[in-house]
């Protein structure tokens, strides 16, 4: 409790507010169910990979590890921003077809250098995200009809640009821009070291800024947050361009591993990245939830699809089927220890 | 301090305020009274930037100001105190102090020790002890409005609107809040405060402000104005009407001796309610009286049976009753007409004729078939009876005023033909005309041979309604009052005999 320090100005302690008249501080099942909320995506995990590991010498190889890690880094990247999205208790559909036009637009792009391949995607997705964002917090709309809205636009231009998929845009395999998707460090892809800095950024702006403060207000009571003078608007504006931004990125990245600009790429990506979030222990109502937890949400879906492709028998339509099973799962767990909190 | 000069403002369809001057001074506690709809809550979201007046002069320490937005007036230094809780129940209790304003060390990041250090001091500079880091929503109702309070006044407040502050606060809680509130005072804060209720007002107001019809109708010292005038004042009535009538409708009370229609005996619910036996009689009003968080509202859900019961009997007219089902307890004609009638009772988006049909329909159908003309008679019958104002059957409930929706509610189980109607909280955020007809409909109800269970926090209400009050303290009965026993002053003894949580003043 409090130290005993500084002025003795108002001694009167009035006992009626002490926390000691409170229902008592967190108990141990509260506590419990705190800790459950915040890691049971990482204990799964843990307990997901050692039973993976001891049912396949394959599981725990380098290569099968790097190769989960690289096709992870994409849809981490997506579900990144849509992390912030969410914590405000918003939600962002249309990150599944940002993320192919920026695969695109990178593509494309590559052909006049680097700058233009990267900056291209980043900004028309970008401001997609920022088009949702003022929609939603000036108009009032619904973040999920502004978001579909979207979804099937950029999905529209994306079919004009491809003639209905039928031109590919293959990266200028010349343009330094490739050594993004295609190069390693230390033995690991750089999309993947990307990805982890930009988790480890995302982290710091949530937790430490005053602009994550808002997030987590905005999402935790919009109401209250305006009348203690948080900029709710702003704020929205802000995290749907993030996630727009995020989710092109995602997609040029992906562009330059893939050397090339796939259409058909990151349709379903959308739900996949709420999945994750979810998974991760962020509240789809808003106001609660971590980036870590998203990292490791999207960890669980990877290695998920990852057994089942190493079963080979079992026919890898069946990965939707146990993630699907898995999200239901920590859906109603979530409620049930929300609930369980808000009674104890 | 904050002056307002000639305000007017007109709401659709109503001349919310006209003409309105009012003035909070530094170092004064000004209570801002009136009936509801009298302009109370316009006037203050006049004051806080919320809304922008059609006509008047606003001036703040001497220079004229115009709020546009909340935040406009917070950084004046106008902080509101709103009757719920308007903070973010998800983070912690330091956070949504420091919100918007957090210490940032290197690089802008926030110092979260600092942070914690400077949340404990403001805290503790007020009296209140509570672990800052706790999520807010971990704490109670009362400790809650605290950091609301501190907040306001950590922003450097220099006026500070409290709108009904104490309506979810215990008394305990109340005297922790007027302590910080003369601190407040002490500092020379302009403080205006917005209640019904007589006894703080007269505790710890200084001056007053009366709105009726959005005027005022007087303003000046609180002390000089005795409580049977301010009323009158609130009222628009004569004293000797107020005094010949009382300040409720209810008539006298009845002295019946037929046997209990509803007996509930040793109910217990775990952590909630222990042993609580009451019964009722036919054509009988009985009272349940007792603070927040007593038991009130559980012993009257149990009875309903919306709550499940560890242990207990509940009979109705004889016949025992399965606990823990709703459909039971309607069945053998017990209704419930809850609490929050916004989140447990009406249907906004359906009109007066559905809302009132939708608990009687299974009775009211044939094959599954709903039969429309007895479902009219009905709506018609109970809409004449309860005197439901409404522009027909067919007007969405949502646009009634809240003492009518209420009406609807009430019509909803009397259309069940209840042997006992359980009233939790009956005027509740109704205005006061409505208030003394739910208050006269109860005693037509009562008289016509029906047995009520009322629940009130209004002890004057719970006194004058009730022929018997059962007090509960901590999910128990303390006492029960019955014959000349049952006045406040018996009802407050009753409830302050047991230690800790009496009101001693």
């Amino acid at each position: 409790m409090t130290t005993d320090t500084g002025e003795a100005t108002m001694r009167k302690e009035i006992p009626a507010a002490q926390a000691g008249d409170e229902p008592a501080g967190p108990s141990r099942a509260e506590r419990l169910s705190a800790l459950a909320q915040q890691h049971g995506a990482l204990v799964t995990l843990v307990i997901a990979m050692l039973t993976a590991s001891l049912s396949f010498d394959t599981f725990l190889t380098g290569d099968n590890l790097e190769n989960m890690a690289l096709s992870s880094a994409f849809l981490a990247v997506v579900a990144l921003g849509m992390t912030f999205v969410i914590v405000t208790g918003g939600i962002d559909l249309s990150v599944g077809s940002l993320f192919a036009l920026g695969g695109v637009l990178a593509a494309w792009g590559s052909q006049y250098g680097t700058a233009v391949a990267l900056l291209l995607p980043l900004v028309v997705c970008g401001l997609v995200g920022l088009v949702n964002g003022l929609l939603i917090a000036r108009s009032g709309l619904a973040p999920f009809i502004v978001t579909l809205a979207s979804m099937l636009g950029a999905r529209g231009v994306l079919l004009a640009l491809t003639d209905e998929g039928s031109r590919t845009y293959l990266v200028d395999k010349s343009a330094y821009f490739t050594k993004l998707g295609q190069s390693s460090l230390l033995g690991v892809g750089v999309p993947v070291w990307i990805t982890l800095g930009l988790f480890v950024l995302g982290a710091v702006v949530l937790r430490r800024t005053r602009f994550g403060q808002y997030v987590y207000a905005v999402g935790g009571n919009e109401d209250a947050a305006a009348l203690m003078g948080a900029p709710v608007a702003r704020t929205k504006v802000a995290v749907y361009t993030v996630s727009g931004v995020c989710a092109g990125l995602a997609g040029a990245l992906n562009a330059a591993w893939l050397l090339s600009g796939v259409t058909i790429l990151g349709s379903g990506m959308e739900l996949e990245a709420i999945s994750a979030v979810v998974i991760g222990g962020t509240l789809l109502t808003g106001g609660f939830g971590f980036i870590s937890g998203s990292l490791v949400g999207v960890a669980l879906l990877k290695v998920i699809q990852n057994v089942i492709n190493q079963i080979g028998s079992l026919d890898s339509a069946y990965q939707q089927v146990v993630s699907g099973a898995f999200l239901a799962v920590v859906v109603v767990a979530q409620t049930w220890l929300g609930r369980r909190r808000r009674v104890l | 301090m904050l002056t307002v000069t000639g305000l007017c403002k007109t709401l659709p369809g109503v001349r919310a305020l006209s003409e309105v001057d009012f003035t909070a001074r530094a170092g004064e506690v000004h209570a801002l009274v009136g009936e509801n709809g009298a302009g109370k809550s316009t006037l203050i979201k006049v004051l806080t930037g919320v809304y922008q007046p059609d006509a008047g002069e606003m001036t703040h320490d001497g220079a004229p100001v115009r709020f546009a937005t909340p935040s406009q007036a917070q950084q004046a230094g106008i902080s509101t105190i709103y009757q719920e809780v308007n903070l973010v129940p998800l983070m912690s209790v330091a956070r949504n102090l420091f919100l918007g304003r957090e210490p940032r060390g290197r690089l802008g990041l926030i110092d979260f020790r600092r942070m914690h250090r400077e949340a404990e001091e403001t805290l503790r500079g007020l009296g209140i002890r509570v672990d800052v880091r706790r999520p807010l929503r971990e704490l109670g109702v009362g400790a809650q409005q605290m950091i609301a309070l501190a907040r306001a006044v950590a922003v450097d407040a220099r006026v500070l609107i409290m709108d009904e502050p104490t309506s979810s606060l215990e008394p305990r809680e109340v005297r922790t809040l007027f302590g910080v509130i003369r601190t407040l005072r002490e500092r020379g804060i302009a403080v205006v405060y917005v209640s019904h209720r007589m006894d703080e007002l007269y505790e710890i107001c200084d001056a007053v402000t009366v709105l009726r019809d959005g005027r005022v109708v007087h303003t000046g010292p609180l002390a000089e104005l005795d409580r049977l005038r301010l009323v009158a004042l609130m009222l628009g009535r004569e004293i000797g009407e107020v005094r010949r009538e009382g300040l409720t409708k209810f008539t006298g009370s009845r002295d019946t001796t037929a046997p209990p229609v509803l007996v509930a005996e040793n109910l217990r619910v775990r952590q909630r309610l222990h042993d609580v036996s009451v019964s009722l009689r036919p054509g009988e009003v009985v009272g349940l009286g007792g603070l927040l968080g007593s038991g009130r509202s559980e012993t009257a859900k149990a009875v309903a049976g919306a709550l499940p019961v560890d242990g207990g009997r509940i009979v109705v007219a004889g016949e025992p009753v399965r606990g823990g089902s709703t459909a039971a307890a309607i069945r053998a004609g017990v209704s419930l007409l809850p609490e929050d009638r916004k989140t447990e009772g009406i249907v906004p988006g359906l009109s007066v004729r559905e809302n009132i049909a939708l608990a009687a329909l299974p009775g009211l159908s044939r094959f599954g078939l709903v039969d429309d003309a007895r479902v009219d008679r009905i709506v018609d019958t109970f809409m004449k009876r309860l005197r439901i104002k409404a522009a027909g059957p067919h007007q969405k409930v949502g646009e009634l005023s809240g003492g009518n929706q209420q009406k609807v509610l009430l019509a909803r189980w009397l259309a069940l033909h209840p042997k006992v109607l359980l009233l939790d909280e009956p005027t509740r955020g109704i205005d006061v005309g409505a208030k003394a007809e739910v208050q006269a409909l109860v005693d037509e109800l009562a008289d016509d041979g029906l047995a009520v269970l009322l629940i009130s926090s209004d002890t004057e209400e719970l006194i004058e309604g009730s022929d018997r009050v059962v007090v509960l303290k901590d999910g128990a009965v303390v006492r029960e009052l019955t014959g000349d026993a049952v006045t406040e002053e018996e009802l407050m003894r009753a409830i302050a005999a047991v230690p800790a949580g009496g009101h001693d003043d």
